[in-house]
């Protein structure tokens, strides 16, 4: 009950925070919310079943190109392109879990790795379609739901949380109920859990596959809203960064993800202003993250102040 | 007689070398077996084969009278196998009631959950931790855990592997009590060092070494038996009683 | 936060594209293709240093080393450095570069594994985030201090030697000097230098005290500390041996393939198909890779796109160890 009230107060407060921001932080949060979608996606996977993947950029991908295409060349609409999008983004990851889940550990991080720089070089030689390197910037038909236009800061602003709030409240029900129990025991002892009766493998998939549609949300949600699609978002960087975002909000606690993609966004966007090297924040972070601190900042709180926090 | 668990030429082996060469064993329905002998002789490796954490090189598993040789080791709880690791391995980030409830949702769900979760617990002592953190439970409670999802999961076949390795000698009796209370409801097959256990509880005792069947009988049979006494009590059995 | 910068662009300077362009159109497909297996062969032998260094690594310390392009980059950085510094005569500054850049990039690795790796117990998992950090931090330094600009290093010789072909025209056979079919000499000095670098290791892994440790340690590391080796030791001067010959690597491709920040993506990818293809801790197989990678990259590279190379490449390592993981990774990481 606390922990559903402390969810609910985040995203109320997300919307008292759209009648009094600044439009310049007013915008940087409505971006924030997106890829805190994607960190939920991301910590579903890693936070909660343990595994460690290095090429979630190929599901953020394939959720903003779905979307993308299909509005560039099939003429969709914003709700059309969302749900091809995340349709896309799920079956490339049910794909991709079969062949990953067949290797742990190392192995599993090296094959998501691989498969997804394959995934971004395909971007770049099937130019024709992709747009290549370059990407292109959406139509603005598909920026249109119904007749509301979501490139406008307030309706952006408030499809960006609706999209995480979805992404947070399902995750929040996903680790309560008994299949998240189960992905956590996964984590800690997978043979146990096994011999307990439990098909871990199909578990295990089941993950992958809503941690890839989650994080096709977010991609699609991504090109929508912003406008623009393009392959740099399928590189071995946008894997990094929800591993980045989740390691340093907390891995494996459901706020996680947007704390740590709040902090690091702010950090990399101050850090932008004295440098152009601003991805140096993140190797920093990186290294003292695995260092000093595994947990994550709600990791030590659930630590120290609340140990049932989920 | 009714055989629970049939073995029929149950064998593995190892990068040439046999750990199992083609074990026969029976199992009837509600008995207490032991499984004994020295390290090596291939005891974890047969059990490994039962529970379907090993594939076996060559033989057969029947189990009430269903050949379960090709079923993974999860399909093989399922139809009502237990297995409890030698190595404690309760979930250690989880709360004790979460331990035995994962334990227990295979088969309920609901208020009959609670309930299940509240008996298992209450039968291995354990009823007033339920809302701890294993992990923060002494080694001798992690070890009544481990059994307490055994249980839960309502097995017809339970294995123990080892179970009372490191506990002290108060927390041995203690174990004993509870398999002898089991015992009658549900099949156990218990792989044990402790002889002074093995005698005490065991109805038939299966004697294993290097990879075979060496003898198998009630425990006075055993006790008797020359071969035994030569290659696995004679002199060491003080050793392996410790 | 969109990405400038990535590790893992694969924008490294090929500076080659002239085969693919214009090359294909004046020449017939046998020069063409000789040219494609010089290039080939210059390739593996680079890749082969290269890929020894990461395979020594995960063969002794079981590190997936994902800094590891990260320090050949900065090898070739250092050596542009040091040409710089010293002028005079090309020859001098490469000499020097050749080395130094290397000493200076393995004492900076051995640092870094004492001063983060160590720590982490080399835990497998939080070693490859670390070694991710690692990346992250060289090549920003890197792109602070040095720019984003791409420079050659002027190699100490590079005369150009045209390469005969026989033909059958209208004469019969005869022999023909195709439009820019040759190669030149600092090239086949790149296969040369390379080839005895390799053996020199392997030599130093096979003969030496220091190679016996190593082989030892990488065996069984309990054992290895029971014998009294100081594996703390041993594995600081690992981990610097192995990113000292992707800097080696680095400095004798530099003058062919310029220096530049982002230059790190190519060979850490390759290096990894060669690993992983050529079979873990065997030398022989590492070689034996990287002459297959290599020339099979270069005729990829040139009769396709490198783009299409690098999928396949990437292909390759993913189903490898899907369908073979008891290859490289095979026992599952506590």
């Amino acid at each position: 009950m606390r922990a559903l009230a402390l969810h609910l107060g985040l995203l109320a407060g997300l919307l008292a925070l759209h009648f009094v921001l600044p439009a310049y932080h007013h915008g940087n949060l409505a971006r924030v919310m997106v890829l805190a979608s994607y960190g939920v996606g991301y910590n579903l996977l890693f936070g909660y079943a343990g595994l460690l993947s290095l090429g979630h950029a190929l599901f953020f991908a394939a959720g903003m190109y779905g979307a993308g295409l299909m509005v560039q060349h099939g003429g969709l609409g914003a709700a059309g392109a969302f749900v091809v999008g995340v349709v896309v983004a799920a079956g490339v990851a049910a794909a991709l879990a079969l062949l990953a889940l067949r290797t742990v550990g190392v192995g599993f991080m090296i094959v998501t790795l691989m498969f997804a720089q394959a995934g971004y070089l395909a971007i770049l030689h099937f130019s024709e379609i992709t747009g290549g390197d370059e990407g292109f910037v959406l139509p603005q038909a598909g920026r249109m739901l119904g007749s509301v236009d979501l490139s406008t800061p307030d309706a952006r602003y408030l499809a960006a949380l609706a999209l995480f709030s979805v992404c947070l409240l399902v995750s929040l029900a996903l680790v309560r109920a008994p299949f998240g129990r189960v992905l956590v025991a996964i984590r800690e002892n997978e043979e146990r859990v096994r011999m307990l009766g439990y098909d871990t493998q199909a578990t295990k998939w089941v993950a992958m596959v809503l941690s890839g549609a989650i994080s096709g949300a977010a991609g699609a949600g991504y090109a929508i809203l912003f406008g623009y699609v393009g392959a740099s978002f399928a590189e071995a960087q946008y894997s990094i960064l929800p591993l980045l975002w989740v390691l340093l909000g907390g891995a494996g606690t459901v706020l996680g993800p947007f704390i740590g993609a709040l902090f690091m966004f702010y950090l990399i966007d101050l850090a932008s202003g004295v440098t152009s090297a601003h991805m140096l924040i993140a190797g920093v972070a990186l290294v003292v993250l695995t260092l000093f601190a595994p947990q994550g900042i709600m990791g030590e709180v659930r630590r120290r102040l609340w140990r049932g926090l989920p | 007689m009714t055989a629970l668990l049939q073995l029929r030429g149950l064998g593995r082996d190892f990068a040439g070398l046999r750990a199992v060469d083609a074990v026969d064993l029976d199992l009837a329905k509600g008995e207490v077996r032991a499984l004994i002998g020295p390290n090596g002789a291939g005891k974890t490796t047969l059990v490994g084969m039962i529970a379907g954490r090993i594939a076996p090189s060559r033989g057969r598993v029947i189990f009430e009278g269903r050949d379960i040789t090709r079923l993974p080791a999860h399909r093989r709880m399922r139809l009502g196998m237990a297995y409890t690791f030698q190595i404690t391995s309760v979930f250690a980030g989880l709360s004790v009631a979460e331990n035995v409830a994962l334990a227990a949702r295979r088969r309920v769900r609901g208020a009959a959950l609670a309930e299940a979760v509240a008996a298992a617990l209450g039968r291995v002592g354990l009823g007033d931790r339920a809302g701890q953190v294993a992990g923060d439970l002494a080694y001798g409670h992690q070890r009544l855990l481990e059994i307490a999802m055994g249980i839960a999961q309502r097995p017809r076949l339970l294995i123990l592997d080892e179970p009372t390795q490191g506990l002290a000698e108060g927390e041995i009796e203690g174990f004993a009590r509870l398999v002898r209370d089991l015992a009658g409801e549900v099949t156990i097959l218990l792989i044990e060092h402790n002889m002074d256990v093995v005698m005490a509880l065991a109805e038939r005792i299966t004697v294993m070494e290097a990879g075979r069947v060496l003898a198998e009988g009630t425990p006075a049979e055993i006790h008797a038996n020359r071969a035994v006494q030569a290659a696995y009590l004679g002199g060491a059995g003080d050793a392996a009683a410790g | 936060m969109t990405g400038a910068s990535s590790w893992a662009g694969w924008s490294s300077c090929r500076n080659e594209p002239f085969l693919h362009d214009r090359g294909a159109a004046l020449m017939e497909f046998g020069p063409h293709l000789t040219l494609a297996l010089i290039e080939g062969a210059v390739t593996a032998a680079v890749l082969a240093l290269t890929a020894s260094g990461l395979s020594l690594v995960f063969g002794v310390m079981r590190v997936v080393n994902i800094a590891h392009g990260a320090f050949f980059m900065l090898g070739a950085v250092l050596a542009w450095w040091i040409a710089q510094a010293i002028g005079g005569h090309p020859a001098w500054g490469f000499g020097a570069a050749l080395i130094a850049a290397p000493l200076m990039v393995g004492a900076l690795a051995a640092a870094a594994d004492a001063a983060v790796l160590r720590r982490l117990a080399h835990d497998p998992e939080r070693t490859i985030v670390a070694t991710i950090g690692l990346l992250y931090i060289i090549e920003q330094v890197t792109l602070m201090t040095y720019g984003p600009e791409a420079r050659p290093v002027v190699a100490p010789f590079n005369a150009r030697i045209a390469l005969p072909w026989i033909e059958r025209g209208a004469e019969g056979w005869q022999v023909i000097w195709p439009w820019g079919f040759g190669t030149t000499t600092y090239k086949l000095a790149v296969i040369g230098a390379a080839m005895a670098m390799v053996a020199g290791l392997w030599l130093f892994l096979a003969r030496t005290r220091a190679g016996l440790v190593l082989r030892a340690t990488q065996a069984d590391r309990e054992m290895a500390t029971a014998f009294g080796i100081p594996v703390a030791k041993v594995y600081a001067l690992t981990f610097g041996l192995g990113a000292g010959l992707a800097a080696l690597a680095a400095v004798l491709i530099v003058p062919i393939r310029q220096a530049h920040y982002l230059m790190g993506g190519d060979p850490l990818l390759l290096s990894f198909v060669v690993v992983i293809i050529g079979g873990l801790g065997s030398l022989p197989g590492t070689l034996l890779a990287a002459v297959l990678i290599g020339l099979s990259d270069g005729i990829i590279s040139v009769f396709f796109s490198p783009t299409l190379a690098k999928i396949v490449a990437t292909l390759m390592v993913a189903l490898v160890l899907v369908f073979r993981p008891q290859g490289l990774f095979g026992s599952r990481p506590a």
